[in-house]
């Protein structure tokens, strides 16, 4: 009897406790965690245990984040951001520099990268906007929208932190789009946006400069700028149909790839799973992108669509940024492959994705009665 | 304001993450065919990019050859060291890398000028050597502190070594670090892969002209290596081939009873063995220590012995060429009896002068030596006999002849860059000097050709080639250093010069006819003093070859400068039927040849035909005839 009663409480304790959990998106980002788990194991298996540390806080973060209400989440957009903001500012004033960059604020007792927190908070305010001009939007309803993004982009680009920067540009600019920006003003943009591109060239620092220099012509600089791309495109090239093998890749274990677990650590995986290892990769990512925009398809409010259609391409972001510069097409910028790079920061914000993207799910029907 | 339908707004919405996906896929598919064209298209070539990082070929360096003289005496050979190198490319500041090595380390004044030097000379990011010949105690102290020097490092490498020291060093040569000029002659060989690791080269003597037999075949390690270089395992080794050993036709005792025989006196001793053209003995005085130049020589020795007024870099044996003298008498001689000229018993009447133009030709003796056969004018040099015999000759007949002699032209011997000296002709003349007036050639010139100056100047190794064609009568061999080459590999041993080159057009009684003069110089002439008391009959002819004109006055060695005084000659050759040896000396300013050059000719045949060893340097004699050169 007792012992019938203890089950069933347990049951029902396991019941609550994986309710607001998503199956499809779990099983979506199960796998790519376990993909990530043998990745580390080979590129560098010391850090494996941290890696797995990271990956039970950014579920625990993900589980309390799917339990929350939207509604809830709207009430967190203003003070989110604003908090942000002020700690943009601060980095801006009193930050630590760190291999020539000012992006890190010193809070006595931990450093954080508030840049790292508006890639969601921004989305957060930009859907929380909307929503509260839903019913009267005007043309310059979308030119406040986009002040209110360009400003946390501004300040982070001066830090500067490229590919953060272009993360919350690109995060900002989902929601903006899902809102309704009429294509006249897209193509628009993009006219403006060729035609002031030598002006922007000039406003890039050196090393930006060089980065996008690097792209097109890598072997100008061998031994230099260009050996990370260089030898992520030989370890990828190498690889071949099936790959070297699991820790078998001689450009990963003989540490011709820079930054082997973090930025580059698809070079890694690509040397040692080859083409047959990328496709199944790229499955996983459409995958996710697919379960997150038909979520976004289904949501029950406009702040909920706008929400999960731009979480949903953040992680696009990451992983075609990341890919395709460790491939040699896009610019080395600072990117991580999401679920898979060693990091416990981003592994955060992409799992509070994963939780918003559940959370949205879990409710359409509550608010929709 | 627009009035919104949230049905439209949903449907637009709808719409747009339609784009979205569309937009993903677009990307997507542009990375998938990125991954295609790595991954098949061009996978071969990033396979081989790939393994072009990971293995490296480490060289390993062949041991060269040893050098031995012909009973198994060692004369070049290899020992293993630790020396302490810096890379340049690799220190900032070389001075205070230097300075805290010196802390540690011995390191004089001299390591640095010596690595000074090498910093001049060497090519980009190689190592040098700041320090050789590290003992273990100094090894030890290295690696404790080698943290604080980047680019510093120790390694174990092959020393040549001469243990003979300066003894034989313008035969061996030596060898010093590779340089540009040499890259361009393993160019030139095909050999640029197995020079790779290789950092000494032969810069003269032997070990320059056997450069290539001596070096070896470098092998190879495949290793695997990361990023940093560092190698992780081994993948594949091919072993060296050491370098195939030279022995020598050279008796080094006989050598150095030869260089001793010159004590401190400048010259050049070539003794050849006339039945095979192999070198017995190669002397140029001075001599230097070719180990200096191993570890690659410092500042103040390479100044010394490039600016000493002795010249001592110079191989005086090759590349010194110096007017013969009464030494070209027999040759002359030789020339009269074959061209039919003169006969052995035609005798002349010697007024002590012979007239010519309107010159006068001085004999040494006054009053001259009355009436003089052939055997005479060899025995007691006489000057006039030859005065005549050139002129009636003629100088087109007398450079035919001698040409076939070798002199003139370079002998052939194993080691580069000897000199031609001058075998006067009219044609010489012509190419010689460029103004027309200058281009003739005149009759009077031909007379003092004859007693062996005027334009003569022979190498004393041409002078001891012919004396051993002399010797040999007429059968021409090459002369040569090195008997045979061992190959380590195989042992096979490939002979140097098995055959001769030529035979000559000459009648055996007239051999006969000179041996037997230049046997008369020995007993009763110019050379019996230094050969008196010989138990074996030696062919001979002294010679004095004039280094300063003094115009009718009579000469006195005394009475000018060292430089100034003339050059004593000898050739000889022994025991005078079956010749075993065959040489010329030269002694730079050592006065007339019985009075300097015999002596040494008295001293290496009674060590090569007796084995008596003399207990000091060959004295020189000045009591001796003078002969009748000016």
């Amino acid at each position: 009897m007792n012992r019938g009663i203890g089950l069933a409480v347990i049951r029902d304790l396991a019941q609550r406790l994986v309710a607001p959990i998503d199956p499809p998106l779990m099983l979506i980002a199960g796998l790519l965690l376990l993909l990530a788990v043998g990745v580390m194991g080979s590129a560098s298996p010391e850090r494996l245990t941290a890696q797995l540390a990271n990956v039970a806080v950014a579920l625990a973060v993900m589980r309390v984040i799917a339990q929350v209400p939207p509604q809830r989440l709207m009430h967190l957009a203003l003070p989110a951001y604003l908090l942000g903001l002020l700690l943009l500012v601060a980095v801006a004033l009193f930050g630590d520099v760190s291999k020539g960059a000012r992006r890190w604020l010193n809070l006595g007792f931990m450093r954080v990268q508030p840049s790292e927190l508006m890639k969601i908070a921004v989305p957060l305010l930009l859907a929380w906007f909307f929503q509260k001009r839903e019913a009267m939007l005007r043309l310059r309803d979308y030119g406040v929208a986009a002040a209110l993004l360009l400003l946390p982009v501004a300040l982070i680009a001066r830090q500067p932190d490229l590919g953060t920067a272009i993360l919350v540009l690109a995060a900002g600019f989902y929601v903006i789009f899902f809102a309704g920006l009429s294509w006249k003003i897209i193509g628009g943009m993009v006219v403006a946006g060729l035609a002031a591109a030598p002006l922007a060239w000039n406003l890039l620092h050196d090393y930006q400069r060089n980065r996008i220099i690097t792209l097109f012509d890598p072997e100008k600089d061998p031994l230099g700028k260009g050996f990370h791309i260089i030898q992520s495109t030989i370890a990828i090239g190498s690889g071949g149909f099936f790959g070297k093998g699991w820790r078998a890749g001689t450009q990963a274990q003989l540490e011709f790839i820079p930054e082997r677990h973090t930025d580059f650590i698809f070079a890694v995986f690509s040397e040692e799973f080859g083409l047959f290892g990328n496709l199944l990769l790229l499955a996983l990512y459409a995958l996710l992108i697919g379960r997150g925009l038909m979520i976004a398809a289904n949501a029950a409010t406009l702040f909920s669509r706008l929400l999960a259609g731009a979480v949903t391409l953040i992680f696009f972001t990451y992983a075609f940024v990341n890919m395709g510069m460790v491939s040699g097409i896009l610019p080395v910028v600072g990117v991580p492959l999401p679920f898979v790079s060693y990091g416990g920061t981003a592994l955060v914000t992409l799992f509070l994705g994963i939780g918003i993207l559940m959370s949205i799910h879990g409710h359409r029907m509550l608010v929709q009665k | 304001m627009e009035f919104k339908n949230p049905q439209e707004e949903l449907e637009r919405f709808r719409s747009r993450l339609a784009v979205a996906g569309g937009f993903v896929l677009f990307c997507f598919t542009l990375l998938f065919v990125r991954f295609v064209w790595l991954q098949i298209v061009q996978h071969d070539y990033y396979q081989t990019r790939a393994e072009d990082n990971r293995i490296s070929l480490v060289p390993i360096v062949p041991n060269r050859g040893l050098i031995l003289d012909r009973n198994g005496v060692v004369l070049a050979r290899n020992y293993s060291a630790y020396t302490l190198e810096i890379t340049p490319s690799k220190t900032r500041d070389l001075d205070q890398v230097i300075d805290g090595l010196a802390g540690i380390i011995d390191i004089q004044a001299k390591d640095r000028k010596r690595f000074k030097k090498l910093l001049e000379e060497s090519r980009n990011f190689e190592s040098l050597p700041i320090r050789t010949r590290l003992t273990d105690v100094e090894v030890a102290k290295f690696i404790a502190h080698r943290y604080r020097f980047p680019g510093v490092d120790i390694k174990a490498r092959l020393f040549r070594q001469y243990p003979g020291g300066a003894f034989a060093s313008h035969m061996l040569g030596y060898i010093g670090r590779v340089t540009d000029r040499d890259l361009e002659k393993i160019e030139e060989q095909d050999q640029e892969a197995n020079y790779r690791g290789t950092e000494h080269f032969g810069k003269t003597g032997l070990e320059q002209h056997y450069e290539f037999k001596l070096h070896g075949e470098t092998g190879f390690e495949q290793v695997e290596v990361d990023a940093g270089g560092r190698a992780v395992r081994t993948l594949a080794r091919s072993a060296p081939v050491a370098g195939s050993n030279l022995t020598l036709t050279v008796d080094i005792e006989l050598q150095r009873i030869a260089e001793q025989a010159f004590g401190d006196r400048k010259g050049a001793l070539v003794a050849i063995e006339p039945s095979t053209g192999g070198i017995l003995a190669l002397v140029a005085m001075p001599n230097y220590d070719p180990n200096l130049f191993v570890d690659g020589i410092d500042t103040q020795n390479w100044k010394e012995l490039n600016e000493s007024p002795d010249k001592p870099m110079v191989n005086r044996a090759l590349n010194g060429a110096y007017p013969p003298g009464s030494t070209f008498k027999p040759f002359m001689a030789l020339g009269a009896l074959t061209l039919g000229k003169r006969r052995a018993e035609q005798a002349i009447s010697d007024p002590g002068f012979f007239n010519f133009g309107g010159h006068t030709f001085r004999d040494d003796k006054k009053g001259g030596h009355g009436s003089v056969d052939m055997y005479k004018s060899i025995v007691q040099s006489c000057d006039t006999y030859y005065y005549m015999l050139a002129n009636d000759m003629g100088i087109d007949n007398i450079s035919a002849f001698m040409a076939q002699l070798g002199l003139g032209s370079r002998t052939g011997i194993d080691i580069d860059g000897e000199s031609e000296g001058v075998l006067p002709s009219q044609e010489w003349k012509r190419k010689r000097f460029k103004k027309p007036e200058q281009q003739k050639w005149y009759a009077g010139e031909t007379i003092s050709i004859g007693i062996g100056q005027g334009y003569n100047a022979y190498t004393p190794i041409q002078l001891a080639h012919a004396t051993a064609i002399l010797a040999n009568k007429g059968v021409v061999f090459r002369p040569h250093l090195v008997k045979f080459v061992t190959d380590t590999k195989s042992g096979e041993r490939a002979l140097v010069e098995p055959k001769p080159t030529r035979t000559l057009a000459l009648k055996p009684e007239h051999i006969e006819v000179i041996k037997n003069a230049m046997v008369g110089v020995n007993k009763e002439g110019t050379g019996a003093r230094a050969f008196a008391g010989a138990e074996y009959v030696a062919a001979g002819k002294t010679g004095t070859a004039q280094v300063f004109s003094l115009k009718g006055a009579e000469y006195k060695a005394g009475g000018v400068k060292k430089e100034l005084r003339d050059h004593a000659l000898f050739i000889a050759f022994a025991p005078a039927d079956e010749p075993k040896i065959a040489l010329a000396i030269l002694v730079e300013n050592g006065g007339f040849g019985a009075q300097a050059a015999a002596p040494i000719a008295r001293q290496v045949l009674d060590y090569y035909l007796l084995g008596k060893k003399p207990n000091a340097p060959a004295p020189a004699d000045e009591a001796a005839v003078e002969e009748d050169d000016q």
